[in-house]
C-alpha cells in the first residue's frame, strides 16, 4: 500500500503559478495556503492581491480574492474586514507596494490596529516592472534604476518596514522571518500561522515581513539568490520577532 | 411632517435610512457635517464609520466594503475628489456598487471653500485612467439631496457601479424644509461578492485586471452595454421650456434656482424664456435640445464655472442654436439680475 507522504496544500487553485524559476513566492504561496487550511478558515478568507508580481494572487488562493490598487491593500483590507468582522482578510504585499507607494495605507492600518493580516515579501527590488530600484534596494545594489549601485548620498538607507512597525502602538504582532533554507520556510510558517490565529482571536494587526528572493531581478541563478538572503539581506534585515503585544510578560519591542 | 435640515445632514440620514452600512471619509471643507453625522449615527444604526488615513485610504476602503456587497459612501469635496479618482476608476473597473458625494467647492488646486461647479468634468469624464463613466446625480433642493441619495444607492446596486452626487457647497450648507421620505432599497443579486463564502458557493474574485486583450476588450463592451442601459433607463431633466418660449436657459443644481428668479424677472418684461434643468449629467439629455418648441432661438447655459456643461449643451444642440454662456467662478455666485442682463443682451443682438 502506498502512502501520500506529500500533497499540493488545497488552500491553492490549479492554476499554474506565474512567477519565475527560483522566486520565492510560490513557497510563501505554499505557506499561507497551508496555515489557512490548517487553521481551517480557508473558505472564509478573503485574499486581497497587490500590484507587482504577485498581482494575480487572487488566481492562486483557493479563497474569495480581491485585487487593489498599488499600495492601497491596507485600506481594502480595512472596508472588508470592518463590515465582515467574522471573516478572514489578508493582503499579500511586495516591498514596492508596501514600503514606497503603499506606506500611508500600512501604518494607517496597523495605526487603527485593524484585524487583519499581512504578508510582506520584501525582495529589495521591484520585481514585474523589471527589477528597479526599491526602497529596500541594499546600499551598492544593482538595479535597473541604480545602474552603478544603490548610493546612500542620494537615496538614503534602506528602509526597515519591521522595526518600523514595531514602533505602532495598536499593531499586535511583526516578525520579520526568511525562505531561503528549509529551517527557515519551517519558521515562516510558523510565523504566519501565528500572525492568523492573532487575527482569529481577534487580537488586531499582524504582519508577518518574508525575505525572499528575485534571481531574474537581481541577475542571479536561484541558488546564489538564496545565499545573497542571507549573506546580503539578512545582515541589514535582522530576523525576529519584533512586536508581539500578547507575548508572556512582553509588551512588544 | 417637515423638519428643518442642511443639506449634508439630509444626504448623511438619507443614506442611513437607505441602508449604508459603512462610511469612509477624510475631513475636508464643505463636506463635514457628513462624516460627523456618520460619526455619531453609523454605530447605532448597525453600521461602520472609519476616518480614513486620506481620500485615497476613503475610497480604498468603500472598494474593499463594495467587494463584500454592503451598501456604502464615501463624502468629499473638490481637492479630494481629485485624490479619489484612481479608485474610482478601479471601483468602475471592477463593477462594484457605491456612492459618492462632492460637495463641491472652487478651484482649481487648493482653490477655495467657496461654492462652484467647475468638478462638472471631473464628475462626468472621469479624473481615472480607462474607459469609464458613472451616473451622476445633481440636485438642486435639499429634498432632492434625500431623494437622490435613495436613488443613488438604488441605481448604484442595480447596475453595479459607482454613483456619484455633485452638489454645490451652497446646497450642503443650506437649510430647508425636508419631508423624510422613506423607500425600500431595491432587491439585487450580489452572490458575485467576496464576502468569504466560499464553502457555500463558488470562490468569487474581485479584480478590474486582464492581461489579455480580447477578455479587456470583451470587459470594456459589457460595461458599455450597462452604460446604454443607464442612459435608457435613468435619464433624469426638468423642462419647462414652453411653446412662446426665445430663450432656453440650461441649468443645474442650486444655480437653476437662480435661473428660475431670472426667468420670473424677464417674463415681467415680456421676454419669455423657460429652464432646461438636468438632474443626470451623465447621461446627459442631449436629446432634449432636439425636441424644444419652435419659438426657441437661444440657449443660454448657466454655470458657477469657466463653463464646463456647455459642451454637453454644444454637443446636444447640434449647431441648431446659438449656444451663449454666462458664468462666474472662484465662489462668485450670480444674481438672477446678471442671468436676466444676459438674455436682454442676447434677445436684443438678435434683433
Amino acid at each position: 500500500m502506498s502512502k501520500v507522504v506529500y500533497e499540493k496544500s488545497r488552500g491553492l487553485t490549479d492554476a499554474p503559478l506565474t512567477y519565475c524559476p527560483g522566486c520565492s513566492h510560490g513557497i510563501i504561496h505554499k505557506l499561507v495556503a497551508e496555515s489557512l487550511v490548517e487553521l481551517d478558515v480557508l473558505e472564509n478568507t478573503i485574499a486581497i492581491a497587490p500590484v507587482g508580481c504577485s498581482v494575480l494572487a487572487y488566481n492562486f488562493f483557493n479563497c474569495d480574492g480581491v485585487q487593489a490598487a498599488h499600495g492601497r491593500a491596507p485600506a481594502v483590507a480595512t472596508g472588508i474586514k470592518r463590515v465582515i468582522p467574522d471573516k478572514i482578510v489578508f493582503t499579500y504585499q511586495g516591498d514596492g507596494d508596501l514600503a514606497s507607494i503603499g506606506t500611508a495605507e500600512i501604518i494607517h492600518a496597523a495605526h487603527r490596529g485593524d484585524n487583519f493580516t499581512v504578508i510582506f515579501v520584501n525582495n529589495a527590488t521591484y520585481g514585474m516592472t523589471g527589477g528597479q530600484m526599491a526602497p529596500t534596494t541594499l546600499i551598492n545594489q544593482k538595479t535597473s534604476t541604480s545602474p552603478y549601485g544603490r548610493q546612500e548620498a542620494t537615496t538614503g538607507k534602506p528602509i526597515k518596514v519591521s522595526e518600523l512597525m514595531a514602533q505602532i502602538p495598536s499593531a499586535a504582532y511583526i516578525e520579520r522571518v526568511s525562505v531561503h533554507d528549509v529551517q527557515h520556510i519551517a519558521k515562516t510558517k510558523k510565523a504566519i500561522k501565528k500572525a492568523f490565529e492573532y487575527q482569529i482571536e481577534g487580537k488586531g494587526f499582524s504582519m508577518v515581513e518574508v525575505l525572499a528572493s528575485c534571481p531574474i531581478g537581481w541577475n542571479m541563478p536561484p541558488v546564489e539568490a538564496a545565499k545573497f538572503i542571507a549573506g546580503g539581506l539578512m545582515p541589514y534585515y535582522p530576523l525576529g520577532c519584533y512586536r508581539d503585544i500578547h507575548a508572556e510578560g512582553g509588551s512588544g519591542a | 411632517m417637515k423638519v428643518l435640515m442642511k443639506g449634508n445632514d439630509a444626504i448623511s440620514e438619507a443614506a442611513i435610512q437607505a441602508g449604508c452600512k459603512a462610511f469612509f471619509g477624510y475631513p475636508i471643507t464643505p463636506q463635514n457635517e457628513i462624516p460627523e453625522y456618520m460619526s455619531r449615527k453609523m454605530e447605532a444604526s448597525g453600521g461602520v464609520f472609519v476616518q480614513a488615513e486620506s481620500e485615497v485610504g476613503a475610497i480604498n476602503m468603500i472598494y474593499g466594503a463594495a467587494s463584500a456587497g454592503v451598501r456604502c459612501m464615501t463624502t468629499s469635496s473638490s481637492p479630494g475628489m481629485a485624490l479619489k479618482q484612481e479608485g474610482i476608476s478601479y471601483i468602475c473597473g471592477a463593477n462594484l456598487p457605491c456612492v459618492i458625494v462632492n460637495v463641491a467647492r472652487c478651484g482649481p488646486g487648493l482653490g477655495g471653500i467657496l461654492p462652484a461647479q467647475s468638478d462638472y468634468f471631473q464628475s462626468t469624464r472621469g479624473g481615472g485612467n480607462g474607459d469609464y463613466y458613472m451616473p451622476v446625480f445633481a440636485p438642486s433642493t435639499v429634498q432632492e439631496c434625500w431623494d437622490l441619495v435613495f436613488h443613488a444607492f438604488d441605481v448604484a446596486d442595480k447596475y453595479r457601479t459607482p454613483t456619484l452626487i455633485l452638489l454645490e457647497g451652497l446646497l450642503g450648507q443650506m437649510m430647508e424644509p425636508l419631508e423624510m421620505t422613506k423607500r425600500p432599497p431595491v432587491t439585487v443579486d450580489k452572490s458575485w461578492c467576496t464576502d468569504g463564502n466560499a464553502d457555500k458557493r463558488p470562490r468569487n474574485v474581485v479584480t478590474s485586471l486582464s492581461l489579455y486583450a480580447e477578455v479587456l476588450e470583451q470587459m470594456n463592451i459589457d460595461r458599455f452595454k450597462v452604460y446604454e442601459e443607464i442612459t435608457k433607463n435613468e435619464l433624469m431633466v426638468e423642462n419647462s421650456v414652453k411653446d412662446g418660449d426665445t430663450v432656453a436657459i440650461v441649468a443645474y443644481g442650486t444655480p437653476s434656482r437662480i435661473a428660475l428668479n431670472a426667468i420670473e424677472e424677464l417674463a415681467a418684461e415680456g421676454i419669455n424664456a423657460g429652464l432646461i434643468r438636468p438632474i443626470t449629467l451623465w447621461p446627459y439629455p442631449y436629446e432634449v435640445f432636439q425636441n424644444l418648441p419652435s419659438s426657441v432661438e437661444h440657449i443660454l447655459v448657466a454655470e458657477l464655472s469657466m463653463g464646463q456643461m456647455v459642451e454637453d449643451v454644444r454637443l446636444g444642440v447640434e449647431g441648431k442654436y446659438p449656444v451663449h454662456f454666462y458664468g462666474r467662478t472662484g465662489g462668485s455666485i450670480f444674481e438672477p439680475s446678471e442671468i436676466a442682463a444676459k438674455v436682454r443682451e442676447i434677445v436684443k443682438g438678435a434683433k
